[in-house]
């Protein structure tokens, strides 16, 4: 019910680590008890990344009663930065800096409908809540989005437990999600104007529903997602970054943001959510080569599509095809 | 499943509350879709309004962005608040609706929106897991909206924790010595009583004074049925708790060797008060009340008095229940110790003490776990 509370970091230890998916293990932490996760909420764990540290935030899948015994589900990504590795290496007895469950993406049980759409790994923020939805009697879809069965973890247990609520569109089999016709479907359904999407998963999906959202002229505050500024149109690539104002001129790793690289080159910006949400770390843009791969949330599709600004917190510079290595200018304020 | 639990630890001075529950916020009348106001419920400040169509709301009363309270600010369109400060944007689910100076909104905004239901004259907000707001666990109050009963009541800010109101309604002895010109008699404390733990969990206290002269306020009271009402009555104190925290008291006369206590209530009057007290903070509490009546429904002047008349007698329960809790917090070092006319209030705290247990609430200083 709470939304954001301060970080209480605590030593979580790892209970079990177990295979659920390809490239997916289910893994299980336990920590003080702080009552049962809510759903939508999430653990922040402190884990090494690079030379330093650097905090991941995991959705909760399942939690005790107590909260005592949290379980989150990890995807492998070779081309992250690291969070996701580390994670896999965890086996039992192993322990980590972890908080209590936090709550940004609070599920509203009271809505007379209610869509919840995960792609990949983003069932895991979407399970508990499709649990409490059928255990209120809630009137819910949980539509599942993969690429195959395979990588799609829980698929069986989704199943049993919510039978035709539950509509699966797997990329290998040929059936793939058509946005149109889900967020057309919401639109002309009765309860359209309250009718809430909570949604999860790769960017392409979410800015797709977004975009469709918005050009259905459904009430913005009724789609509900969470990102935890990890994923982007492309794959990260190193890029050069350049404030001539200032003379700096740096790299920016594939295993660090735009805001970090900034920040270690000696250039004190203000930022806050480090999720793409809160646009206080915005920078003009001087001059781009390259194509910008806008992974925040805070600035609006005309806004991205004009290219004129740029969340340092998340978004990146990918290469145009055949050209040379990107590089980005910006002015301070 | 029963278990022995140490001497004590039920006779805690400052008792938690539970929040899975449903409380009274504000009587019906008190919540307009006009403005808004503020009201605390179990240590949670809530904003209250109604939407246009009259639906009763309640959010939790700080702005998601830098917490002011949404109670000073205004309503807006058809269900939305308006921030006073920054001019957000919250509608009745609590979502954030509009946000100053930029295109989009941030996917987190939103403040809690408690449940609410309007029942028994009462809007009622659950605190706690949403996932387990059942209406149907309002407790019974029909009195207080039945056409067969009438009658009107107040809410008194109390200034001591809710389970010493409990306690004080629970137990009635205290009316000899509080309320001596109302409704005080010495056979208060000299007639046996019945204490029990029903089926359906909740408790009944049981007390007849049989052959009784009538206290002031019956002997005024049996006169508007029976006008002219002289000599001695049975007098009947019929305790019912709900849990958390809602005690309606059947209690009544009716002229002595008529029947009362075999059931037969023809030749007496009966009323019903009811109470249902909502924790503020621990150390506040929101007691509301009202004395309900089944005969002469039709005078709105003996509704008056009845209210008139209660609101005196329970000055004085305040009045005691305020230097109570200034004497307990005055004297850290010192216990409570029971009494045999403690069963009643002693059940509610061990109820009360389950339904915390069941929360895993065991918040530091409470005596819930802690040994005295």
């Amino acid at each position: 019910m709470t939304t954001t509370a301060h970080p209480d970091w605590a030593t979580g230890t790892v209970v079990s680590s177990t295979p659920v998916a390809d490239n997916v293990r289910r893994i299980v932490i336990e920590r003080p008890p702080r009552g049962r996760a809510a759903p939508g909420s999430h653990l922040d764990v402190r884990l090494p990344i690079g030379q330093g540290t650097d905090v991941r935030s995991y959705s909760i899948v399942e939690s005790t009663d107590d909260g005592s015994r949290l379980t989150i589900s990890v995807l492998e990504v070779p081309q992250s930065r690291g969070g996701s590795a580390f994670m896999h290496t965890l086996a039992h007895g192993d322990e980590l800096p972890v908080t209590q469950p936090l709550q940004n993406f609070p599920l509203s049980v009271t809505a007379p409908r209610h869509v919840l759409l995960a792609g990949g790994i983003g069932i895991t923020a979407l399970a508990a809540m499709a649990d409490v939805l059928r255990a209120v009697g809630a009137d819910y879809t949980l539509v599942y989005v993969g690429r195959s069965r395979e990588r799609m973890a829980y698929l069986d247990e989704l199943a049993e437990l919510h039978g035709d609520r539950l509509v699966v569109h797997v990329d290998a089999e040929q059936t793939p999600l058509d946005v149109a016709d889900l967020v057309g479907s919401i639109g002309d359904h009765r309860l359209a104007a309250a009718t809430e999407l909570y949604m999860c998963g790769p960017i392409r999906l979410m800015d797709a529903v977004r975009r469709e959202w918005e050009t259905t002229g459904l009430p913005p505050h009724n789609l509900r997602f969470e990102t935890f500024g990890s994923s982007g149109w492309f794959q990260p690539e190193e890029f050069l970054v350049t404030i001539p104002q200032r003379q700096v001129k740096t790299t920016v790793r594939t295993d660090e943001t735009l805001l970090d690289a900034l920040t270690r080159a000696g250039v004190d910006l203000m930022y806050d959510c480090r999720k793409g949400e809160c646009g206080l770390c915005l920078l003009d843009i001087d001059e781009v080569d390259g194509t910008i791969d806008h992974r925040d949330v805070f600035l609006s599709t005309t806004q991205k599509t004009d290219g004129r600004s740029i969340s340092t917190c998340v978004s990146r510079v990918v290469s145009r095809t055949g050209s040379a290595p990107p590089t980005l200018s910006l002015t301070l304020p | 499943m029963a278990e022995l639990m140490a001497s004590g630890k039920v006779a805690a001075k400052i008792f938690p509350h539970p929040l899975n529950a449903w409380y009274a916020v504000a009587w019906d009348h008190e919540v307009t879709s006009k403005g808004l106001m503020s009201r605390t419920v179990a240590g949670k400040p809530m904003a209250l309004y109604r939407t246009t169509d009259g639906r009763p709301v309640a959010l939790a009363d700080a702005c998601w962005h830098r917490l002011a309270p949404l109670s000073m600010g205004k309503l807006v369109g058809d269900d939305e608040v308006q921030c006073p400060y920054h001019g957000l944007r919250f509608n009745s689910a609590g979502r954030c609706t509009a946000m100053p100076a930029q295109e989009t909104l941030n996917p987190s905004a939103m403040v809690p929106s408690y449940p609410v239901v309007e029942r028994h004259r009462y809007l009622w907000v659950w605190p706690g897991d949403l996932t387990q707001a059942d209406p149907d666990l309002i407790p019974d109050m029909h009195q207080m909206d039945d056409p067969a009963w009438a009658g009107d009541g107040l809410m008194i800010e109390a200034p001591c924790n809710y389970q010493l109101i409990l306690d004080n309604l629970m137990d009635l002895t205290h009316e000899e010595f509080v309320h001596g010109s109302s409704i005080g008699q010495e056979e208060l404390s000299e007639s046996p009583f019945r204490t029990r733990l029903e089926d359906d969990g909740s408790v009944t206290v049981e007390r007849w004074m049989l052959d009784v002269e009538p206290p002031p306020f019956w002997r005024k009271n049996i006169r508007d049925r029976f006008p002219g009402f002289e000599g001695r009555v049975d007098r009947w104190q019929i305790i019912h708790y709900y849990a958390p925290s809602t005690i309606c008291i059947d209690v009544g006369v009716a002229r002595a060797g008529t029947g009362a206590p075999e059931g037969d209530r023809s030749q007496g009057v009966n009323g019903y008060v009811m109470n249902t007290i909502t924790p503020e903070t621990d150390r506040t509490s929101h007691y509301f009340w009202a004395f309900m009546r089944n005969y002469r429904l039709d005078s709105q002047l003996i509704t008056t008095q009845l209210r008139e008349g209660v609101k005196g007698v329970f000055a004085e329960d305040e009045a005691m229940l305020a230097a109570q809790q200034a004497a307990i917090d005055a004297n850290p070092d010192h216990e409570f110790y029971s009494l045999n006319i403690d069963a009643g209030g002693m059940w509610v705290r061990r109820i009360l003490d389950r339904m915390l247990q069941a929360e895993s609430r065991a918040p530091v200083g409470s005596p819930v776990g802690s040994a005295r």
